[in-house]
């Protein structure tokens, strides 16, 4: 009995020590656990750090006093906290968010009906930023491998820095007055045919393309002088495949762990641009919602937005494992 | 990833005695064409943001109710807004609060950051442990989400969002705190203090904090950028600034509504915003591309470019597979790493090349086998390999020549596969390329060669990666992938250098065993004396680029005449060395190609060396057969 209770954690710290694989899936899933409790306990708090009453903040200082005893009690405030935060536990990992405060529709159907338009704007603008960056970045860096091209190399640090520092907002506005107010191309703003997702999702993907791409030049250069390479040279393989098959892929492990950096800022932009183009997506309705306090609302997208990220950063280590396995003992 | 390129600009073992020059880097910064742009642009909107409002406040503040929401023009250069006041002015204007709420959410974000990333510092292990755990939780959150968190609880306004975007900015701050106080914490004046019983928090004030100040200094000022874009995008939410006070944000959010009728109220606080965050990160990144910047010395002496003499050495006869005359190599500046080297290889020769790193021996092998891109230069009379001129004609001519019958060896087999292939489709390529064979005939070939080379169980290796081979293993997959062709010569470039001298006799062996098999020429080039001799029937010593002597491999010991030659066969200790004496080595060091002397380039290192040396430099010449010495003392003093 006391045999085996004392080598079965041993054989599993055993075969811990020698599973990279498995060492990584364990690390990387306390990780995900770690981040997710702090998400859920900080959206949990995030109501009763509100200095005074929420209620009366969002019902405003001429609201009845019987209302707000009334919505207190069923927002459920005046429970002793310990309380309160299993409750709310069940409630995410059941899908109840609770409910408006100003609509009185539950949380977790405005949310699902607004995520679609997110997501949308969210993964085209990444694809576009990513079918933009790759080619011109590794283009560029076999241009001016080893300090050739001196000329293009600051061009187009100098243009890829300045287009990555303009925020997103800003670039919406600039492109809606020239492509839907001066050339009338595409709609000024509002979420329709296919011509309406065009500047939305240009003005996402232009500031992460230009980061990538210009992180991927230098990673390209860097891997071009790695003596794989020369031996690629060696083998007297043509151009093309120097760079396509051997520098290229060596060159994106690298900028992989930028893309998922990237992928949450851009997660993030969609704010902002929402509510240039008034699409009706989590974005517009976390700002309307913070701006009438209506809190339930505002909680729920923030978790959701959260989860987002986490399950971006998630698939980046994954994709990162699988793509250089070299990254899993690394990570041990 | 401003802090990942700062962090990287960071110079390696910089002290607090080095500080004085800190106000010297930064103004070497402003000279810079990028640094002076971005300082004078920085300049500008700092004047703007002190000056604007006591001169220009009362005009943009001055409603015109005869001028609502006009278009630019003579008076109103941007035009009104909805009272009629100047956007203009109030453009202007804004600059003080838009710069202002930045530095101040900045200062906030700086200040929380350190107190959270000097936390494991001050706090000991445990308490350090979970503040870190919370940083990491933080970092991987878009500052964005974390400010829209912030202003919930701070409620909408300026004061909310000042220390909304403050917070947010913390855990970027506060991950570069814990990296940079990392790195001081295990300096050697740091365990110093240590030792002599400063406490924790002296420790930190005293000796850490000075030492990360400059990099924390650059990345608020990236920050700043940062935290002024994030501002406008609040109050252009309509969660920053309130009317009746406005920024830059707050404009740009009015501006928007009416962009169809009056398109510059939108555009005009939009420039703006985005002229002074570019002023703030780019200086900011001027500054941490200037700090780690290093300024190269004055270039001395100049030495005589190639001048290539005309044939010298004798015809070569048909059996030879190289013939390399007054090979240069150069790069851009005074430096020729490979100053007219001459030579030829036979059928089935081995021919071992050697010298002290930096003699330009590897050089010439590049050379040799095309590899030398630009900005490298390769000069020659001659350089013909199995009857081709490889001087002239594009990579594409010689391709499938130097492909098939040319076969290279490098130095470091760890980083000579590529580490994302499997090790057999990396042979198979070659062949594929050159000899048009499909998918699976080349695989099949190439586990054929990895049998060849005596890699074991070779059908299971080939669908391996690199880093699953041993060192000695990948150094004979190496070989292997050269004997995909039919090589007429191997060039192998220190091919045992970072092997394991265990190892080192297997690839030397089968090196030599693939020599006489298939009487393929070698090229060995080593600086190991005692291995070159081993392997190999002639000798090229070379030094500072050039060939200073050529014998055979069998009368290296017994009647080597240069006396670089003789220093490089003394220092190698054999069975009757005496071990109570010090072995013996060569004094000085090697010469710089970029400040070669005018005289013989050993000069100052032999013991022979007379003023004709340190005046002339000998010429290579014929001595006996199959010897070339270039000593105006060859011989002399044994």
């Amino acid at each position: 009995m006391t045999t085996v209770a004392t080598t079965a954690p041993v054989r599993l710290g055993a075969r811990l020590a020698e599973n990279t694989w498995l060492r990584f899936a364990v690390r990387r899933t306390g990780r995900l656990v770690l981040s997710l409790w702090v998400l859920i306990t900080a959206s949990f708090l995030m109501i009763h750090l509100i200095p005074g009453d929420p209620v009366r903040t969002a019902l405003g200082p001429t609201a009845p006093a019987a209302l707000v005893q009334a919505r207190r009690a069923a927002l459920g405030l005046d429970d002793p906290l310990l309380t309160q935060y299993p409750h709310y536990l069940r409630g995410v990992f059941t899908g109840d968010l609770g409910v408006s405060m100003s609509s009185q529709l539950p949380v977790s159907g405005i949310i699902s009906q607004r995520m679609p338009a997110t997501l949308q704007l969210a993964v085209l603008a990444f694809l576009t930023a990513v079918a933009i960056a790759i080619p011109v970045g590794a283009a560029m860096g076999a241009l001016t491998r080893g300090g050739r091209a001196r000329r293009a190399e600051l061009a187009f640090t100098s243009t890829s820095m300045v287009l990555g520092t303009i925020p997103e907002f800003l670039l919406g506005v600039a492109l809606v007055y020239v492509f839907a107010v001066h050339l009338g191309w595409f709609p000024v703003a509002g979420r329709g045919a296919a011509g309406s997702y065009v500047l939305p999702v240009v003005s996402l993907a232009v500031a992460p393309a230009a980061a990538l791409a210009r992180i991927l030049r230098v990673d390209m250069v860097a891997v071009l002088q790695a003596d794989f390479v020369r031996t690629a040279r060696a083998k007297r393989l043509p151009a093309a495949a120097v760079y396509l098959k051997h520098a290229l892929p060596n060159a994106l492990t690298a900028s992989l762990t930028l893309c998922g950096l990237l992928l949450s800022t851009l997660v993030a932009g969609t704010v902002l641009v929402e509510n240039v183009f008034a699409w009706p997506g989590l974005g517009s309705t976390i700002v309307q919602s913070i701006l009438t306090k209506d809190y339930p609302v505002v909680q729920g997208i923030v978790l959701v937005y959260g989860i987002g990220v986490l399950i971006v950063n998630l698939l980046v280590d994954v994709a990162l494992a699988l793509l250089d396995p070299r990254s899993v003992i690394r990570e041990g | 990833m401003a802090t990942t390129s700062t962090l990287a600009a960071l110079p390696a073992g910089r002290g607090r005695w080095r500080r004085d020059g800190t106000g010297n880097r930064w103004l070497a910064v402003l000279r810079t064409p990028v640094g002076a742009g971005a300082g004078l642009l920085l300049a500008l909107v700092l004047v703007l943001a002190v000056l604007a409002p006591p001169l220009w406040g009362d005009r943009a503040a001055a409603p015109d109710t005869d001028h609502i929401l006009e278009g630019p023009s003579a008076a109103h250069w941007v035009g009104t807004d909805n009272l009629g006041r100047d956007l203009f002015y109030r453009v202007l204007v804004a600059t003080r609060l838009s710069v202002e709420l930045a530095l101040l959410a900045t200062a906030i974000g700086v200040v929380v950051g350190l107190l959270l990333g000097t936390a494991p510092a001050v706090l000991g292990r445990r308490g350090g442990r979970f503040v870190a755990a919370v940083v990491n939780v933080a970092v991987a959150f878009p500052g964005l989400l974390l400010a829209l968190f912030f202003a919930v609880i701070f409620g909408v306004g300026m004061t909310g969002a000042v220390l909304a975007i403050g917070l947010s900015g913390a855990p970027v701050f506060a991950r570069l705190a814990q990296t940079l106080v990392a790195t001081v914490a295990g300096r050697d004046f740091v365990a110093a203090a240590r030792i002599a019983g400063a406490g924790r928090f002296r420790l930190l004030v005293r000796h850490i904090l000075p030492n990360v100040g400059e990099p924390l200094v650059v990345n608020a000022t990236i920050g700043a950028g940062g935290a002024l874009l994030a501002f406008a995008g609040l109050s252009f939410l309509g969660l920053g600034v309130q009317t009746p006070r406005y920024d830059w944000g707050r404009l740009l959010g009015e501006g928007l509504a009416g962009i169809y009728i009056h398109p510059t109220a939108a555009l005009a606080p939009g420039v703006a915003v985005v002229v002074a965050g570019l002023a703030f990160n780019l200086f900011g990144e001027a500054v941490a591309k200037g700090i780690g910047l290093v300024t190269s010395g004055p270039v001395a002496g100049a030495v005589a470019g190639p001048v290539i003499a005309g044939d010298r050495a004798p015809a070569p006869d048909g059996d030879v597979v190289l013939d390399v005359g007054e090979l240069w190599v150069s790069f851009p500046g005074p430096a020729h790493p490979v100053r007219g080297v001459s030579f030829t290889v036979r059928r089935g020769e081995a021919v071992g090349v050697v010298g002290e790193s930096g003699s330009g021996k590897s050089l010439t092998a590049l050379a040799i086998a095309r590899l030398i891109g630009e900005p490298g230069r390769v000069d020659a009379a001659r350089l013909t390999f199995l009857g081709t001129d490889l001087r002239t004609g594009s990579e594409r001519v010689h391709r499938t020549l130097l492909g098939t019958s040319l076969a290279m060896v490098f130095q470091d087999p760890m980083s000579s596969f590529n580490p994302t292939r499997r090790v057999g489709a990396q042979l198979a390529e070659p062949a594929r390329v050159h000899q048009g064979l499909s998918r699976p005939a080349a695989l099949a070939r190439a586990v054929d060669r990895l049998r060849a080379v005596r890699v074991p169980a070779a059908g299971l290796r080939a669908r391996q990666y690199p880093h699953e081979f041993s060192g000695g293993m990948r150094q004979r997959a190496m070989i292997g992938m050269g004997l995909m062709g039919a090589p007429a010569l191997m060039i192998a470039d220190e091919p045992t250098t970072a092997l394991d001298v265990t190892v080192q006799q297997q690839v030397l062996r089968l090196l030599e065993s693939i020599r006489a098999a298939d009487d393929v020429a070698l090229l060995f080039i080593s600086h190991d004396v005692s291995v070159v001799a081993q392997m190999c029937d002639r000798l090229l010593v070379m030094y500072a680029g050039r060939i200073v002597e050529e014998l055979p491999a069998a009368q290296l010991r017994t009647s080597a005449r240069h006396p670089y030659t003789r220093a490089l066969v003394a220092a190698v200790p054999d069975m009757r060395t005496d071990l109570d004496q010090p072995l013996a080595v060569i004094p000085g060091r090697p010469v710089d190609p970029a400040h070669l002397p005018a005289g013989c380039a050993f000069a100052a290192r032999c013991p022979l060396a007379s003023d004709r040396c340190r005046a002339e430099d000998p010429p290579l010449v014929a001595d006996g057969p199959g010897r070339r010495v270039a000593c105006w003392h060859a011989g002399e003093g044994s």
